[in-house]
Order: C-alpha cells, then sequence, then structure tokens
C-alpha cells in the first residue's frame, strides 16, 4: 500500500440533450421573463476597442445534417491580444469586452453567429506569440462531452504559418478546418467557419 | 486565484464520443483522434460572472416564472459544494440548471410528450456559488420522460447542470439524478457513462438535514470541476 492521493474525480459529463436553449438562452427559445437577456447575446459595447467581425457557421454531423440543437460557446481575447479574466496578469483587458459569446443557432438554418472584435495576439507557454484565434466549445443533443476546438482567422497566413500549435499538428491536410476564410458581408469582415463532427472533413478537436 | 494549467481530463471516467446505446451520438461523435493542446492562456483564462447578472429570483424556479401561484409538484431545494479535484471550493463558479416540469414536460416548441405545461414553471434557474463553493436553489423535482431512442426508453428524474469554472477548460455540463430512481440503470444516456462509480457521483442522495419542515425536502449535490496545478514549479512566461 501507498498513501493515497485524495483526489476527487471530476464530475463525469452528460449530454446537453435537445433543450439546453432552456437553460442556457430561455429567451431565444420563448421562455421571456425570467433572465432580462441571455447570456453572452452581446460581446460588444460602443466602445469596445477593435475592429469589429463577425463568425458566422454551422456545425455539421456525420450525415452532413446541420445541427438544429447545438450550442456554440466562444472566448476570445481583447484586440490587444489580453483576457477579460482574474487569471489575466499580463496587464487589464478592455473593459468594454466580455470575451465571451455564446450562440444558440438559427431555428431553421442551424447558423451560430457572433458579433466581436478580431483578438490580439496571446503568447503561448514559452513565450512565443500565438496566431490570434478564438476558443469554440460545442454541446448539443448527441454530443456526450463539449468539444474544444479554435478558429483562427484566414487573412492572418504568416502569424499562422509561424504559430506554435498549427504548426505541431501532424496531418497537414487537417490544418485547415481551424482557419476560417475572410470575406466581407454587408460591409463587415466576416469570417466563415463550418464545424464538421465527423467525416473527411472532420473538424480538429483538442483534449485540452 | 493564481492558477496554472488544469490537469489532463480522464477520458476514460468521461463518457466516449460515440456510444451507439445512445443513438444521436452515433453520427455526431468525432472519430479522429483529439489533439493534445497544452493548456494556453486561452485555456486556463475563462470568463468570470459576478452576482451582478443575478436576478433575485434566479435560483427560485417555483416562482421566477410563476403568474397566478405556485407549481404543481414536490418542492425540494438542491445544494451543494462546487469543488475542484484537490478538493478545494469554486468560489464564483456560475451554474445554470433546467428541467422538465413535475410531469416530464419541457418548456420548448419541438418538445412533443402528452403531459401538460405548467403555465406557472419555466424551467430554467440559475446562481453563483459562494466563498465556500457552496450553492443552493428551490425548484420542483422534475418528472420521467419517454424520449424517442429505443421503443420504449425514458429518462430518469433529471436536472440538467451547465458550470462555469475559472478556466474554459474546466466548462461542463452533466444532469443530476434523484436517490432511488429505478429507471437510472436503465437510461441509455446514464449508461454512456463507463464507469458505476462516475455514474454514483452524479445521483443526489435525500438529505434529511437540510430539508424544511413542512414545505420542500432537500437533496444534496456536490459538483467536482477539474484541478490546476500550482504556478511554482511552471516554465514562467517571457516578461513575467
Ligand atoms: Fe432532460
Amino acid at each position: 500500500m501507498v498513501q493515497p492521493l485524495d483526489r476527487l474525480k471530476e464530475s463525469a459529463s452528460q449530454t446537453a440533450g435537445p433543450y439546453v436553449h432552456i437553460g442556457c438562452t430561455p429567451n431565444f427559445c420563448g421562455i421571456e421573463g425570467v433572465y432580462p437577456d441571455d447570456l453572452g447575446r452581446t460581446m460588444l459595447k460602443p466602445e469596445t476597442k477593435g475592429e469589429r467581425i463577425r463568425i458566422v457557421g454551422r456545425v455539421f454531423d456525420g450525415v452532413g445534417t446541420p445541427l438544429k440543437d447545438a450550442l456554440v460557446e466562444l472566448w476570445q481575447a481583447d484586440a490587444a491580444g489580453l483576457y477579460p479574466s482574474p487569471q489575466e496578469t499580463r496587464g487589464k483587458a478592455d473593459p468594454a469586452f466580455s470575451g465571451f459569446g455564446r450562440s444558440p443557432g438559427d431555428m431553421a438554418s442551424g447558423e451560430f453567429v457572433f458579433d466581436t472584435v478580431k483578438p490580439g495576439k496571446v503568447p503561448f507557454k514559452d513565450g512565443r506569440p500565438q496566431a490570434p484565434h478564438v476558443t469554440l466549445w460545442i454541446v448539443a443533443r448527441g454530443i456526450n462531452l463539449g468539444l474544444h476546438t479554435r478558429l483562427y482567422f484566414g487573412d492572418e497566413e504568416a502569424a499562422n504559418e509561424a504559430d506554435p500549435i498549427l504548426s505541431r499538428i501532424e496531418h497537414r491536410s487537417r490544418v485547415a478546418t481551424l482557419i476560417a476564410p475572410k470575406t466581407v458581408e454587408a460591409g463587415l469582415p466576416t469570417y466563415r467557419h463550418d464545424i464538421y463532427l465527423q467525416g473527411d472533413r472532420e473538424t480538429i478537436f483538442f483534449d485540452i | 486565484m493564481s492558477g496554472g494549467s488544469f490537469y489532463q481530463r480522464d477520458r476514460t471516467w468521461h463518457p466516449p464520443a460515440f456510444t451507439p446505446g445512445y443513438k444521436t451520438s452515433v453520427t455526431r461523435s468525432p472519430q479522429k483522434a483529439l489533439i493534445a493542446l497544452d493548456n494556453t492562456l486561452s485555456e486556463m483564462t475563462g470568463p468570470v460572472f459576478g452576482h451582478g447578472t443575478l436576478g433575485t429570483l434566479d435560483d427560485d424556479l417555483i416562482r421566477n416564472f410563476a403568474s397566478d401561484g405556485d407549481p404543481i409538484g414536490q418542492r425540494i431545494i438542491v445544494h451543494g459544494r462546487v469543488l475542484d479535484e484537490d478538493g478545494r471550493p469554486v468560489p464564483g463558479a456560475l451554474i445554470e440548471v433546467w428541467q422538465a416540469n413535475a410531469g416530464g414536460r419541457y418548456r420548448h416548441k419541438k418538445e412533443t410528450y402528452l403531459a401538460p405545461l405548467d403555465p406557472n414553471f419555466g424551467g430554467c434557474g440559475r446562481t453563483i456559488s459562494g466563498e465556500d463553493g457552496s450553492y443552493r436553489f428551490r425548484t420542483i423535482k422534475p418528472g420521467p420522460y419517454p424520449w424517442p431512442n429505443g421503443p420504449n426508453d425514458w429518462r430518469p428524474a433529471h436536472i440538467h447542470f451547465s458550470i462555469f469554472g475559472h478556466g474554459f477548460a474546466q466548462r461542463l455540463i452533466t444532469q443530476m439524478y434523484f436517490e432511488g430512481d429505478p429507471l437510472i440503470w436503465k437510461c441509455p444516456i446514464v449508461a454512456t457513462i463507463p464507469d458505476k462509480a462516475a455514474i454514483e457521483r452524479l445521483i443526489a442522495p435525500l438529505d434529511m438535514a437540510n430539508t424544511v419542515p413542512m414545505d420542500s425536502r432537500a437533496y444534496k449535490f456536490d459538483i467536482v470541476l477539474r484541478g490546476r496545478r500550482s504556478t511554482l514549479f511552471e516554465n514562467r512566461m517571457e516578461g513575467n
């Protein structure tokens, strides 16, 4: 026998199920008057610093059908690369920026939308800069444990090339699943980013 | 709270992605290996929600949607602590819950179960853990309900929980079950969890000591989030 480590086990995950929106975005699904607004619906204020961008996409299952009951969450640094979090020790993030977005996906098309600012660079553990990116977390009926992935920006070719995480990915053909091409829609820089849960185009998901 | 990277997630303890007994997972489960990502600031940080986020009835599902009286059903209190894997309390954790009403019916457009809606029950609530990691909310006990999976599958009574810790890597959604429910051991979603001990940690016992006499029974549900390394022995970032 040896001494016990006395460590607890993390609570096991269970699927968010088909009605995750009741708990996480109740106003979106018609439960009004309980909360004034859905958490994470707006990330910006008029005075938020940085370039306004839009991130849109859908989540596809292995048959090619877009999910209409998913919930996508986004976490990112501000335009200067600082996180609005107590764990951020490098400086104070823009107080007019939440860094956190939550999108239920359109009921008809399944499209998720985030209106945000383009994040600045955040250092890797060894101090090298990471390419600008946002973290995405996806839950839905049929997903037993939330899926972590990232979105990198298609117009940051040099930074993506040098990124310490992207450059370490062995299967080079899969790197593109993390990079959103830039378009301009209604005058707004827009990054279209579809996520594939399965199949030839399966998105890279991380064990973080 | 200072903090380094999080302990590796034990993915043999969590349900795997592909669980054919739960049919929807078949086409929604990634088939390629996950890519290991040593935590960076992007994973070690996370949104923190202040108590100012909350309305006064957010933690009271008996009252927060009611229009002309209390909802039908068994009045209960659900309480417990949010801890990390080292047993330390996690203060300031936002907990969001959602559930069916006493008849097993959700307030949702896509819900087709024939049990009736309760005009006084919305089915969502939220709270934030205190300095000692404790939380509580008041609700009515949800009913079990049938669902389309096998020809005759029923969910045990359960409450869905979404929890934010201090880092985005701690993000967790799970479900709480009730002691003594025979449907727990027949449920294909519960059965996605491979380890019986992991399932038992999701079953809240009746807690008579915290019952409000002549009013509500209590169930105790502790939640454990991932623990994190001390920053002391980790590589320091440039400029720090
Ligand atoms: Fe449910």
